[in-house]
């Protein structure tokens, strides 16, 4: 209980503390250790659920159970590595006058207020503080998308707001029509919107009120999961704001969106007889997958490209989230583990070799290996691992989910291999050149962050190869509660 | 109970469609955010009603939020915000008032249907309302796709949230505190993030044109 408070509190202080920070050059070691002390927290509170069962705090309004508890490690894991990546990324940009030190500052203080919100949507127990921290996420990323104040970073940050706030709009419709089917089961007071009591009495929900209600969180959250054809938002924002934002954006808000609209479908699915919320899912999921990896093949810049292939990846936990089933939902927690590290890990190399080269124009970065032989294996290593080559962990996840479609929804496969072979083709053959090939640049001045990008691809490695037996009792535990 | 609160709730409804479509069709800045108070008011009106014909003691406290938020400080800052960006007077040429107002009616007869097999399981005192409410949300939509500045699409965005507001009112008895505080602490730093964007996307631009930011496409 304690440690669930500390583990909110820390990165809250931390927002307020960075800004009475300031401009102080140690500003970036300060956010470093706060995030690291989140992780440590985030450790501990681990341990405890492992030994001890799911914590329950603050008058139930926060739980703790198998299946956010890894989420929760997952989100302060990745927050702390970029908080490592973003130190020597960030002094670049220093140097070259993209971020002066007013800009730091708003962004070492939004960091840890993103981190914050990530942290309280996944473990509150409050349908409706989820999508009050939901929407503080979205709040707390756009003045960062819009950091460098370019014409092009206005407009992402722009739309990124709009998009997503009418998106999440429209998940409050949803949550207030939750709130109306659960008021008439629990009675009106502040409990009705609880996840565990709905959970008990998912049952006795009004169907035809849940069916409308799942179709508007979907919609509303799915946005910010980026969701064709919601996804506007998301290769501009991607693109266009600091490179650890991409990284933290792809690897934490992605999966903490899918995360609520895997909680609401639980409820739905109590709810309904059918497999209503699980087929819609699937729907968006497959248009997504296809839809984004066609798209790779149309893109220039390298950010926008692995934006797009973080739609593909969503799409594909989504689909496999709505299959369901315990391998299904095995594969789609795996897949969103290796997927969120992975990609920040291609984000942390993108964004040394986009500043090596000085554009994010694909054709115009060449032999990142030979200016570069870490970040160029970082990248070379992270594309392979992203596009579900054994043996990293992507593939085993990517397996599984293939090899349930076959068995349960055949239809699928063709569309799925479709799109993973286009996905493979069209990305490979853009990135090989650019770590191969021949660079008339000076070899990087700076010292690139490595440690983050190889740990990540360390682990990616080792859940491809052999999972922890406690932590894929964890994920099977996890995968159950999802039914 | 009295039958005659469910009349001032929804008279108090009514109210606040029309404002939605005399806000579709309000082309000068300054009385849109007027249109928008007003559109508060009449929330604020309906909750308070509410409250008082159920003894739902916390519809008070969401009625008093609602002023101070909706009716009190958001129009204040949007006055402010237009004064210092000196749009004050701005008038933005709409095309064809006429077809955005059929396109508001078959809104308005989408959300009805879309609501009407879901407010017969309601039993406040003001079920009718949630297919106004849903139209209201359609209608803020609406605008805020066919504005070409930006101000006024912050203000479709914000009166998006007010039919959202009144469909929590309508269907049930509000959110839970918490919950409502949360919404409208987000709303307010929201308004307080979106005006910074609007001084930055100004001095980018020299205007408030959004046509400005369509440059971004897949080639």
């Amino acid at each position: 209980m304690e440690t669930l408070l500390a583990l909110l509190a820390i990165p809250l202080a931390g927002g307020p503390l960075l800004w009475l920070f300031g401009e102080r050059d140690a500003a970036p070691e300060v956010n470093a250790a706060v995030s690291f002390a989140t992780l440590v927290v985030a450790a501990v509170l681990t341990a405890q659920v492992i030994s001890g069962g799911p914590v329950m705090g603050l008058y139930e309004q926060f739980f703790v159970d198998p299946l956010n508890v890894f989420l929760v490690t997952l989100t302060a894991f990745v927050g702390f590595t970029t908080s490592l990546f973003s130190r020597p990324y960030m002094r670049f940009e220093r140097e070259h006058g993209r971020m002066t030190p007013a800009r730091l500052r708003l962004y070492h203080s939004m960091y840890q207020m993103f981190m914050f919100t990530m942290l309280l949507a996944l473990t509150t127990n409050n349908m409706g503080i989820l999508w009050v921290a939901m929407e503080a996420a979205t709040l707390a990323t756009v003045l960062l998308v819009s950091v460098y104040r370019t014409a092009a970073s206005l407009e992402a940050a722009w739309k990124y707001f709009i998009l997503c706030g009418v998106g999440i709009a429209q998940a409050l419709f949803g949550t207030i029509l939750l709130y109306f089917a659960a008021e008439r089961v629990l009675g009106a007071e502040g409990n009705a919107l609880l996840w565990t009591h709905l959970n008990q009495v998912k049952g006795d929900l009004e169907p035809a009120i849940m069916s409308l209600a799942f179709v508007f969180l979907l919609v509303g959250y799915g946005t910010k999961v980026g969701l064709v054809p919601l996804h506007n938002w998301l290769p501009d924002a991607h693109a266009e704001g600091p490179t650890p934002i991409s990284a933290v954006l792809s690897g934490l808000l992605l999966n903490v969106a899918l995360y609520s609209v895997v909680r609401c479908k639980v409820l739905a699915d109590g709810a309904l007889d059918s497999r209503f919320a699980g087929n819609m899912m699937m729907g968006f999921g497959l248009l997504s997958v296809v839809v984004a990896a066609f798209f790779l093949s149309r893109q220039r810049d390298i950010k926008r490209m692995f934006a797009y292939s973080s739609i593909e990846h969503m799409g594909l936990m989504t689909f496999a989230f709505g299959m369901g089933g315990p391998i299904a939902n095995f594969a789609a927690l795996l897949h969103m583990t290796v997927h969120s590290l992975v990609k920040s890990a291609i984000f942390f190399t993108v964004g040394h070799a986009v500043q090596g080269a000085g554009t994010q124009v694909m054709e115009d970065i060449r032999g990142v290996l030979k200016l570069s032989p870490t970040v160029g294996w970082g990248l070379l290593l992270g594309t392979l691992a992203i596009l579900g080559m054994p043996p990293f962990g992507v593939f085993a996840s990517e397996f599984l989910m293939l090899t349930t479609a076959m068995r349960e929804h055949p239809w699928a496969t063709p569309f799925l291999l479709l799109a993973l072979g286009v996905a493979f083709a069209s990305v490979f053959g853009k990135i090989q050149p650019m770590v191969f090939g021949d660079s008339s640049h000076e070899p990087y001045r700076h010292q690139p962050a490595l440690l983050p990008v190889f740990i990540h691809l360390a682990i990616a490695l080792m859940l491809g190869l052999y999972i922890p037996p406690y932590l894929a009792a964890w994920y099977t535990q996890a995968a159950k509660l999802l039914g | 109970m009295n039958p005659l609160y469910g009349q001032v709730v929804n008279l108090f409804a009514s109210a606040l469609l029309l404002l939605a479509f005399a806000m579709l069709a309000q082309r000068r800045i300054v009385a849109l955010i007027n249109l928008f108070a007003l559109q508060g008011l009449a929330l604020v009106g309906s909750t308070a009603t509410v409250a008082f014909a159920t003894g739902q003691s916390h519809l008070y406290y969401s009625a008093a939020i609602t002023l101070v938020l909706k009716v009190v400080i958001l129009p204040y800052i949007l006055h402010r915000l237009i004064r210092q960006l000196n749009v004050k007077w701005d008038i933005e040429t709409l095309i064809n008032i006429p077809t955005m107002m059929l396109v508001g009616i078959v809104l308005v007869i989408f959300a009805f249907n879309l609501a009407l097999p879901i407010s017969q399981f309601s039993q406040s005192i003001a079920r009718g309302t949630l297919g106004i409410a849903l139209a209201c949300v359609l209608m803020s939509f609406l605008m805020m796709i066919t504005r070409s500045k930006a101000v006024p699409q912050v203000i479709g965005f914000l009166a998006m949230e007010n039919g959202l507001f009144f469909a929590a009112t309508s269907a049930t008895y509000g959110m839970p505190m918490v919950v409502e505080l949360g919404i409208a602490l987000d709303v307010l730093v929201g308004m307080v993030i979106l005006g910074v964007f609007l001084f930055q996307i100004r001095e980018q631009f020299d205007s408030l044109d959004i046509h400005h930011l369509e440059k971004l496409r897949d080639d």
